[in-house]
């Protein structure tokens, strides 16, 4: 099968709504939504936490966070792994090999990121408009309101990326996941298994699909930064 | 309390940035329902005491009294009672995310006033700044010389007795700068909010103010009425700078 015919072949799957790949779909969106409302729920108040903080007396959580902003998935799948299996501390649970397992090593990965941004947005807003507000006589948790309502942009974009970086992971869903057709698998697994099996039109039709997803990702980051741009003169 | 007592004083104040001294006044007053121009040359401090008057800075050594009150040693809801009887209004003013009218409300709704009363004072202060068209337009799409004066409707719309301002016609156009310049000589001579003001504009000082203060290098040089300063200077220093023959 050459390129365009398996770019053909996909068109169709996804023209026609294959119900397989639509299935794969459905459970990508289903997880990397749900990790990235866990990591948003966490990770922003901790990120305003940190940026409404003066640096010098959050120096350490910073450079964790960032070091965390780059956090291998596999290690990242490993860990939750060795939490969840049988002979871990959360194996009762009986998680492991489930869409559980995946939404809580997405929603690992997202956190920093999301913490993170969130941070660096509400410190540059804290220096733009925690002396506005002040000297309009706001109070310490107005202060703070309104800083954080001012990078609304900014955290809107944090969860934006967030949810960019964890859709198109592979390495710790397949970890803790297991690419078990119909319960676990979700596109980026897909695709691996079905280049190893040679089944190209439905890895590139599972590919286009990301590829489109990752486009609006782009393109609504894109806008959330153009509709946050300083609104100083 | 809007009498011709000191409003606020300044004494024994001292303050230092990166272990070096930016700011050294032994005594300053500021009387009630006066306009004050602050000038000096960059780097003087005129900026740093502005920001020490609003609580923004904490001076590293020294006392500032507003109505007799040391307002650095007051107990936090203290200090922003004192801070809700000033307004300050910056060189690059900063706003917020939000239509003209809610910026212009924003001082009156974390007071914690009704629908109405934001409504009516923040429609009257626009009305005064001349921008009551504008209000519903995203404060994004504002010109500077606008972007001022709404920074200034937002400052005036509040019960203040102290307005204090940074450059605030820096970079504006002269139609701009004479729009501005009314709007504090009515604020002062209508509502006798006491004005103090940061400039580098000389004239500027010599057209608004009542009383002009001369600091360089963290020093208070020369504190004297506009007419007196601007045709008598007392400091050879406060002469040079009058007539641009300071080097700095």
């Amino acid at each position: 099968m050459t390129l365009l015919e398996g770019i053909l072949e996909a068109a169709k799957l996804v023209i026609t709504l294959d119900p397989a790949m639509m299935q794969i779909i459905f459970l990508s969106l289903q997880v990397s939504t749900s990790a990235v409302i866990i990591a948003s729920l966490l990770g922003i108040p901790y990120g305003a936490y940190l940026g409404l903080r003066t640096v010098a007396k959050v120096r350490w959580q910073t450079r964790i966070t960032y070091t965390f902003m780059g956090f291998p998935p596999v290690v990242a799948g490993l860990v939750v792994y060795l939490l969840l299996s049988s002979s871990g501390p959360f194996g009762v649970l009986d998680l492991i090999f489930s869409p559980a397992a995946m939404i809580s090593v997405q929603a690992l990965l997202a956190l920093p990121i999301i913490t993170g941004l969130s941070m660096v947005g509400i410190r540059e807003r804290d220096n733009e408009f925690r002396d506005t507000a002040i000297s309009l006589g706001a109070n310490p948790m107005q202060v703070a309101v309104t800083v954080v309502k001012e990078a609304r942009y900014a955290i809107m974009g944090a969860v934006v990326a967030g949810f960019g970086r964890i859709i198109a992971e592979v390495g710790a869903v397949m970890m803790v996941g297991g690419n078990i057709e119909g319960h676990t698998r979700v596109m980026t697994t897909a695709i691996v298994l079905e280049t190893r099996k040679g089944n190209f039109e439905l890895a590139i039709g599972l590919g286009l699909v990301l590829m489109a997803i990752a486009f609006l990702i782009n393109s609504l980051l894109y806008k959330i930064q153009n509709g946050g741009s300083s609104y100083e003169k | 309390m809007k009498s011709d007592q000191a409003l606020l004083q300044v004494k024994s104040l001292s303050h230092k940035f990166n272990n070096q001294e930016v700011l050294n006044i032994e005594s300053l007053n500021f009387k009630s329902g006066k306009v004050y121009g602050i000038i000096g040359p960059s780097g003087a401090g005129k900026s740093t005491l502005l920001r020490i008057l609003n609580l923004l800075t904490p001076p590293t050594q020294g006392k500032v009294f507003f109505h007799n009150h040391d307002i650095y040693r007051l107990q936090p809801q203290q200090r922003i009672e004192v801070q809700r009887k000033m307004a300050m209004v910056f060189q690059k003013p900063v706003l917020f995310k939000h239509t003209v009218k809610e910026n212009v409300a924003y001082g009156l709704k974390i007071r914690g006033s009704d629908s109405k009363e934001i409504e009516d004072k923040a429609n009257e202060a626009l009305d005064r700044v001349g921008l009551r068209h504008l209000a519903e337009r995203s404060a994004i799409s504002l010109s500077g010389g606008e972007s001022q004066r709404v920074a200034l409707a937002r400052a005036i719309v509040l019960d203040i007795e102290v307005l204090l301002l940074d450059e605030p016609t820096a970079n504006l156009d002269p139609g701009n700068i004479t729009i501005i310049e009314q709007l504090i000589r009515r604020l002062n001579q209508e509502m006798r909010t006491t004005v103090i003001m940061v400039t580098h504009n000389i004239f500027q000082a010599q057209r608004i103010a009542d009383d002009v203060i001369f600091i360089n290098e963290g020093e208070l040089i020369e504190k004297a009425s506009a007419e007196h300063i601007f045709s008598a200077p007392q400091d050879k220093r406060t002469w040079q700078f009058i007539n641009g023959e300071m080097i700095y």
